[in-house]
Formats: structure tokens, sequence, C-alpha cells
């Protein structure tokens, strides 16, 4: 019989301070500084910020350096600083309409008002490891070109002159946040957009997948990608008028798809939306896709059954940070538990083995 | 009325430029502090930051950002406030400061002093990075096709 006990702080300190050796690693290499990964690992710093759900470059390259690199554990790290913050309001909805542009991509259509900006981006190059990286040098200036400052307008908008798709509907409520109150199922779009904005890359990303190989497909075309800066504006009280606060990175994703229409509705395309914290394409156009699949009821599709199609199933399991708390838990120690399981497999052996004996 | 109201955006105006500028800059340009009494804070804070459905629709919970938030009133009695991005408590102290000394007749030497070159920064970085997007915009060239002969 087992008991519970108490001990090992001596081992988890000596455990602890091995991980901040380790966390260092060799000496006789330079130690990265927070400003380094929050400049040149930014695509790390802008998953951990769109998962942590809270846009704090800083604070999110220090979390990478602390978690070793381990992004879950650097968005961890964020959702456990962030609830040790007052809230001191809620932003007015941002202006993406407004954005500063680095990159806007329409996968619709060709010539559009303020064109096809690529950006910083990874599409068409090589995916060859580049060995001149491995040796320090300077990186020669990007080519500029005159430009406006004017604002890109959004091709859905375009689209929707004509009827052609779907308009969202409008409304000021005030949206539930589920990091005040637990998730309930069935949800709202704006409940729905939150989990998943703030859901792990890779599951949004498999779900989106699935959807794309025939689970629950959609048929989404990318109509607009959008990457740039936002003002950030709140109203704030003592004033009474709303001034900026800031401003933040952001993409988004709208996408186009196919609806055949119903019996109150002319056929028209319908959309499905992304928005993330960061340059997070990746991630915005899969929560584009799995919004629009998890559109079906409303839209009056076929529930056929796919994964990507159950809110539940979605929602429920897209948080990485629940995800890791729950999986990881088992690791801890589960002496009281596994006893009584012990104890209860001994007793069925003696019965089916005094069962086998009494029949022979 | 209409003074007040162009009060108001100018006021707003220079509540946003501080609140997006590096606290770094701010710092150097404004060195001194004249006496002030602290209202509030400097408060270290969440706000969380709203999208809408499809860009238009109805507003959804996107994420928190971090704010710091600071009161004070000046001894001729002006009262400043801020709310500006991140954790640095200094920067929205200044902000605030600045708030409130924009209210006085010292208005115009601070937008010279301090404001104009924050906003010819904040031009040049943002017309820097437009440029760089428009060197990536994409020039189609129309092929000539076989059955156009």
């Amino acid at each position: 019989m087992y008991v519970a006990v108490k001990g090992g702080e001596k081992a988890i300190d000596a455990a602890h301070a091995w991980l901040a050796e380790e966390r260092r690693g060799d000496p006789s290499v330079a130690e990265l500084s927070v400003a380094q990964i929050r400049q040149q690992l930014a695509l790390a710093v802008n998953r951990v910020m769109a998962e942590g759900s809270l846009y704090d470059p800083d604070l999110a390259a220090l979390a990478i350096k602390q978690a070793r690199g381990d992004l879950i554990e650097a968005i961890f790290l964020i959702r456990a600083y962030r609830t040790t913050l007052p809230r001191l309001g809620a932003s007015a909805p941002l202006e993406t309409a407004q954005m500063a542009i680095t990159r806007r991509i329409s996968a619709t259509f060709k010539d559009l008002p303020g064109g096809q900006i690529l950006g910083p981006t990874f599409d068409y190059t090589h995916r060859l490891l580049d060995f001149k990286l491995a040796a320090e040098g300077e990186v020669p200036a990007a080519p500029t070109a005159p430009a406006s400052l004017d604002a890109v307008p959004h091709v859905t908008a375009m689209l929707n002159r004509d009827g052609l798709i779907q308009t969202e509907a409008e409304g000021n409520a005030t949206p539930p946040d589920l990091t005040r109150e637990p998730m309930e199922i069935p949800t709202t779009r704006p409940l729905r957009l939150q989990a998943i904005t703030r859901g792990d890359e890779g599951f949004i990303l498999s779900m989106a997948y699935s959807t794309q190989r025939g689970y629950g497909r959609t048929h989404a075309f990318v109509g607009e990608l959008r990457i740039g800066t936002v003002a950030v504006e709140m109203e704030i009280p003592e004033l009474g008028f709303s001034v900026e606060i800031g401003e933040v990175e952001l993409t988004e994703c709208e996408t186009v798809n196919q609806f055949k229409g119903s019996k109150t509705e002319p056929p028209q395309f319908t959309r499905g939306y992304g928005l993330v914290f960061g340059q997070t394409e990746r991630k915005a156009i899969a929560m584009s896709l799995v919004d629009r699949a998890l559109r079906w009821k409303e839209l009056g599709e076929d529930n056929t059954g796919a994964p990507a199609q159950d809110e539940e199933f979605v929602l429920m399991h897209a948080d990485n940070i629940q995800a890791t708390g729950f999986l990881e838990h088992i690791k801890l120690p589960h002496y009281v538990d596994f006893q009584a399981e012990l104890e209860l497999v001994r007793k069925l052996r003696r019965e089916a083995l005094a069962h086998g004996e009494a029949a022979e | 009325m209409n003074a007040l109201s162009i009060d108001t955006a100018a006021r707003k105006a220079w509540m946003g430029l501080l609140a997006r500028t590096a606290p770094a800059r701010l710092a150097e340009l404004m060195l001194d502090l004249p006496p002030h009494a602290v209202l509030r804070g400097p408060e270290v804070g969440a706000v969380m930051v709203r999208g809408r459905v499809g860009g238009t629709g109805q507003p959804f919970n996107l994420g928190e950002m971090t704010v710091t938030r600071c009161s004070v009133r000046l001894e001729d009695g002006a009262v400043g406030h801020a709310h500006v991005q991140g954790r640095d408590k200094t920067h929205a102290l200044r902000a605030a400061v600045l708030d409130a000394l924009m209210q006085t007749n010292a208005a115009e030497a601070l937008e010279a002093r301090i404001l104009t070159p924050l906003r010819s920064a904040e031009t040049a970085a943002r017309s820097l990075r437009a440029a760089k997007a428009a060197a990536t915009k994409v020039e189609f060239f129309t092929l000539v096709r076989g059955e156009d002969k």
C-alpha cells in the first residue's frame, strides 16, 4: 500500500538549475538577446502573440528565450502572464480596410485596385538551404518604388457592389469573450472566431486541410490575403472621445466560396474569415477555411459528419494550452490513482483465477 | 464650437502619435519633466482588441494587447492622460505630461521640438515601408496568343 508522499524538493531545484544551464547552452557561444529574437525570429514571435492571445512582441520574444524555443511552452508563459494584467478596456473594432499594406494578394482577380503586392514572402523561393546565412554578412537594402499611402479596398467589397457575395450581418453588440465566460456549445460566429484565432496553428491547419481533401468541402478561393499594420483605437472615458493607443500587425484572409442559393437567397458567393495577430498567413488562411466550414448550418448546407463541421470537436480541441495541460498532466504523479487500479486488477485476476479453478 | 472640435482632433492626433512612438525616442526628446502630480498610474494592463467578422460585420474579440496608462496634473492645473502601447511606465508618464503641456502656452514650442520630429520619423518609416511594398507589386505582361493572329 502506498501513502501520499512529500519530497523531491532538492531534485526539483537541481533539475531547474540544470534547465537554466541547458537553456544558456555552451557559454563559449554568444548569448541570444531578447531583441535578437524579436528581430530575427519574428514569425515565431508572431505565433506566440497570436496563440498567447496577447500582442506584445518583447514579451513574446522573452517567452521564446525562456522556453528554449518551445513555442507552446512560450505561449503557456504568455497566457499565464496575461491573467495578471488588469483589463483596461476594449478597443473599437479594427478598420482592416485602412491597413498600411506590406503584402496583399488575391487569387481571384489578377488586376485589382491597389494591385498584387507580394511583400516579404517565402513564396517563389526555391526552399533550398541558403548556406550564406551560416556566415555573417551584410544584407543589401530591399528595392523601393514610388508608393501611395492611400488605403487599399477589400476585394470582397468590390464583389459586394454587384451583390455577388453575401453581406456580413452588421452589428455593434458586445461580443462574447471566452477568457471571461467559459465557451458554451452551440456558439456564435464571433465566439468561434475568437477561439480559432488563438487556436493551435497545427490543429487549425489540419482542420482546414481536411476540408480541402473532402471532409466538409467548401470550395474556397483566397479572395484576398493582406498583411500590414492597423491602428488600435479605444474610447477613453475620462476624455469622452476615442484615441489611438497603438498599432498592431495583422494578417487577414477572406475566402470566396461557392453557394448554390436557397429558397430565400439567390445564388451568390459566401465568405470565410481569418484575422490573426502578426504576419501569420498560414494560420489566417486556415482560419478562414475552418470558419467557413463551421457555417454549414446557418447557410443551410448538409452536415456530412466531417470533423471540420463539428464545432464542438473543432473549438474544444483547438486550444494548445488546454490540450497540452491535460495531455502532459498524466506524466505527473498519479501514485494513488494507479494504486487503486492496481488493487482492482489484482482483485479481478484473483476472481478470474478462482473461477477458472472452480470450473475445472 | 468649431474651435473645440479642432482642438479635440489635434489632441487625438498627438495622443495617438505619443502612443505609437518608441519609448526611447520620446525619452531622448523629453529629458526633463516639469513638476507634476500623478493622478493615476502609471499602470500596465491589457486592452481587448476587437475585429469585425469579414472585416465589416459584427465585432469579435481578437486578442489582447499590453497598454500602460497614466494621468497627471501640472502645477497650473492642466490635466494630461495617456494610454500607450506596451509596458513602459516612463513612456506613459512622459506621454501624459506632454498631453498636459500641450494644453498650456508651451504647446507651440513642444510641437516644434518634440511632436514634429516624432511625426516626421513616423512618416519616413511608413513611407519607406510602403515604398518597399510598392517594389514588390506585380506587373503582369500579356503574351500574344496564337488565336490573336
